[in-house]
């Protein structure tokens, strides 16, 4: 599976947004979103990246299209580094890494028709006109499986669902290499979350597509991926391919997410779970040593000064005390 | 049906809004009955009427709606011509609600205690030091042990998780008979989910409140619900207990719903998700409203209504082709094309 070179490689990257206060806006401190995340994906794979909201997963995936500026560490994209690009040179990378956003509502222009929402990358880029442009939308459009006759309408005569597909259109029109679908089906209803998911591995296939795909929605994230990645606070606590990470988790974060998550069978209901108490610590001042020591029913003196560190393994734990597999 | 033992008999219900120029019916022909101590799920896709029946049964319908037609029965009175001022006494004090958005629902500019404490005393006659007391009681139950600290805060410092624990305090603080929970956990993280189902759980145990719990996430269902209310596009299309309904669902659309979860267990084949979207409710399909979506779809569902009809004891379900059992149900046919086309 694993080509010579992956597609992205990120090393120790941190992204942090300061906290300003005072009449001069004085950096006080640093809300540290991302932390020292290493990784890398692979051509054709899907990484799945879960965590509860505020975990900074979001922040990741911006950061790797650029759409916040990273404060330490590297990103290559197919072995170029994009980490300090400045926006101008950004353009041409972005042709071959894109993004899908959450809300489908927001992230497209209501002035616009969805033609010219589809039809403005290949514009600006210089690769299409006239004609050519029309034919483009119009195989966009049967790519996501909208009819050709609704490319005049406007976004808000759509369904969530379809314009969450109008999203999807504009992030393949240039046969992306890298596509960071951050919580591309949170917003929808269970019903279309499984159009959408379905369509995304279709286009995955037909288009020879990797994903980095965010979510909090542990089903979707099975789903759709090869490997599975689990932040905690800004940081990974586990990695490793779904089989086995859902199989046996080795981080108790991870064991705790998965039985959290109810399940749709009432035979299986938890009757003795383990609920951890309390709530994800702020970013700004995370916890000493093991960040999830404060939640973690296992936790140990050691836990409290020490900052565990990913290990090598393929299926990698950063935990003192790993689950036993 | 014994009527005694039923806390709550829905009948019939018919609930329109005006919007300008007709009646637009938000749900139609809703029946169900919710005993003491018993958890209802009701679950369906946003626009489906859900929250419409919980907010008839409150009559929160805002200026425009109004239940055009049938009875909302609680401890075998109708509560559905009552008067604001008879309402004021069961809202909050027999019937109390919690809502999605923990945010919305705290006034921002109160302190958490003042919320608490003017609650307590609208229902009840104790005095404002009383009442201070009992709401530290209340919140140490829902698990917040800093009460007393907590009490001179405001909603905005507070985690999603404290705040709609706080709704819960607020809601059961007067030992209410029925607690509406309208979506709870959807804004909530899966940890504070399991949290937050728990202690409703525990609460329910110790208050023996009867809980209607409206959702759209049927592992929420699975987790808490005895018996199941499935609605689609302002009906209820499927009701039975937990197990039954899980174990076989007869309804298209239920099984629509189930096929389309992704397991975290099983393997992954291909989701089977159910074409099209919900239609609107100015332009409903005529007989079945599920038939534009459904793959069974026959001549029959394209023209007539079918009727909620049992189908084995408390089963009920509303589809033509379980009522004739002409074909087997079997899976939804699923093309990408068909998905989208249906506005």
């Amino acid at each position: 599976m694993i080509a010579d070179s992956p597609l992205l490689q990120v090393e120790q990257l941190k992204t942090y947004y300061p906290i300003k206060k005072g009449v001069f806006s004085r950096t006080v401190g640093h809300v540290k979103a991302v932390d020292d995340i290493t990784l890398s994906i692979h051509k054709g794979e899907t990484l799945g990246l879960v965590g509860e909201s505020g975990c900074g997963k979001s922040s990741f995936g911006r950061s790797i299209v650029r759409l916040e500026n990273p404060f330490e560490g590297r990103i290559l994209f197919e072995n170029e580094d994009i980490t300090y690009r400045k926006q101008k040179e950004l353009r041409e990378v972005r042709t071959r890494l894109q993004i899908i956003f959450q809300d489908p509502y927001a992230s497209l222009n209501p002035r616009q028709r969805v033609a010219d929402i589809l039809a403005e990358p290949y514009i600006a880029h210089n690769l299409a006109t006239g004609s050519q442009v029309q034919a483009r939308v119009n195989r966009l459009l049967d790519m996501v499986g909208l009819p050709q006759a609704y490319k005049n309408r406007y976004p808000h005569e759509f369904s969530g669902g379809q314009r969450q597909r109008i999203g999807i259109a504009r992030a393949i029109s240039f046969e992306p290499k890298l596509i960071v679908c951050d919580e591309p089906v949170s917003a929808l209803d269970v019903s279309i979350q499984a159009q959408i998911l379905n369509l995304l591995s279709d286009l995955q296939q037909e288009l020879n597509l990797t994903y980095l795909f965010i979510a909090h929605g542990i089903g979707a994230v099975k789903y759709i991926s090869t490997r599975v990645a689990v932040m905690y606070l800004g940081k990974i606590v586990e990695i490793g391919d779904k089989d086995e990470l859902f199989r046996s988790p080795r981080h108790p974060y991870t064991q705790i997410l998965l039985q959290a998550y109810p399940k749709p069978d009432p035979t299986l209901r938890a009757d003795k779970r383990i609920v951890i108490q309390g709530d994800v610590p702020s970013p700004a001042n995370p916890p000493s040593g093991c960040r999830f020591h404060t939640r973690c029913p296992y936790a140990q003196e050691l836990c409290r000064v020490e900052e565990p560190v990913l290990d090598e393994q393929p299926h990698a734990v950063a935990c003192h005390f790993p689950l036993a597999q | 049906m014994n009527h005694i033992t039923n806390l709550l008999e829905i009948d019939r219900l018919q609930t329109v809004f005006w919007n300008g120029k007709e009646d637009v019916v938000a749900v139609q022909d809703i029946s169900f009955n919710l005993k003491a101590g018993e958890t209802i799920g009701i679950v369906g896709e946003s626009g489906c009427g859900k929250s419409v029946t919980s907010l008839s049964i409150m009559r929160l319908l805002g200026n425009n709606g109004r239940i055009k037609q049938g009875e909302i029965r609680f401890n075998g009175q109708n509560i559905a011509d009552n008067s604001e001022k008879e309402l004021r006494t069961l809202r909050g004090k027999e019937i109390s609600m919690i809502f999605q958005e923990p945010m919305s629902s705290l006034n921002p500019v109160l302190t958490i205690g003042h919320q608490l404490v003017e609650m307590i005393q609208c229902h009840t006659s104790l005095t404002r030091r009383e009442a201070k007391a009992y709401a530290i009681e209340m919140l140490h139950k829902v698990g917040l042990p800093h009460g007393k600290n907590l009490m001179n805060t405001y909603p905005h410092t507070l985690s999603g998780g404290m705040r709609q624990r706080i709704m819960i305090a607020m809601a059961l603080s007067c030992k209410p008979k029925l607690l509406i929970a309208d979506e709870p956990t959807t804004a909530l993280d899966v940890t504070i989910q399991a949290q937050i189902l728990e202690l409703m759980k525990v609460l329910q145990q110790e208050s023996k409140a009867a809980i209607m719990l409206i959702t759209h996430d049927l592992g929420v269902v699975a987790e808490m619900a005895d018996r199941v209310v499935v609605m689609y596009a302002g009906q209820i299309v499927e009701s039975a207990d937990v197990f039954t309904l899980f174990r076989e669902p007869k309804h298209p659309y239920t099984q629509g719903l189930m096929a389309s979860i992704p397991s975290i267990h099983g393997a992954n084949e291909r989701l089977q998700a159910i074409p099209g979207t919900v239609p609107s409710i100015t332009k409903m399909p005529e007989g079945c409203r599920f038939h534009t979506r459904c793959a069974l779809a026959t001549n029959r569902c394209r023209q007539e209504q079918p009727e909620l009809k049992s189908v084995a004891g408390e089963h009920q379900v509303r589809c033509w082709v379980v009522e004739e059992q002409t074909i087997p149900l079997s899976n939804i046919v699923n093309s990408r094309q068909q998905e989208a086309s249906v506005l």
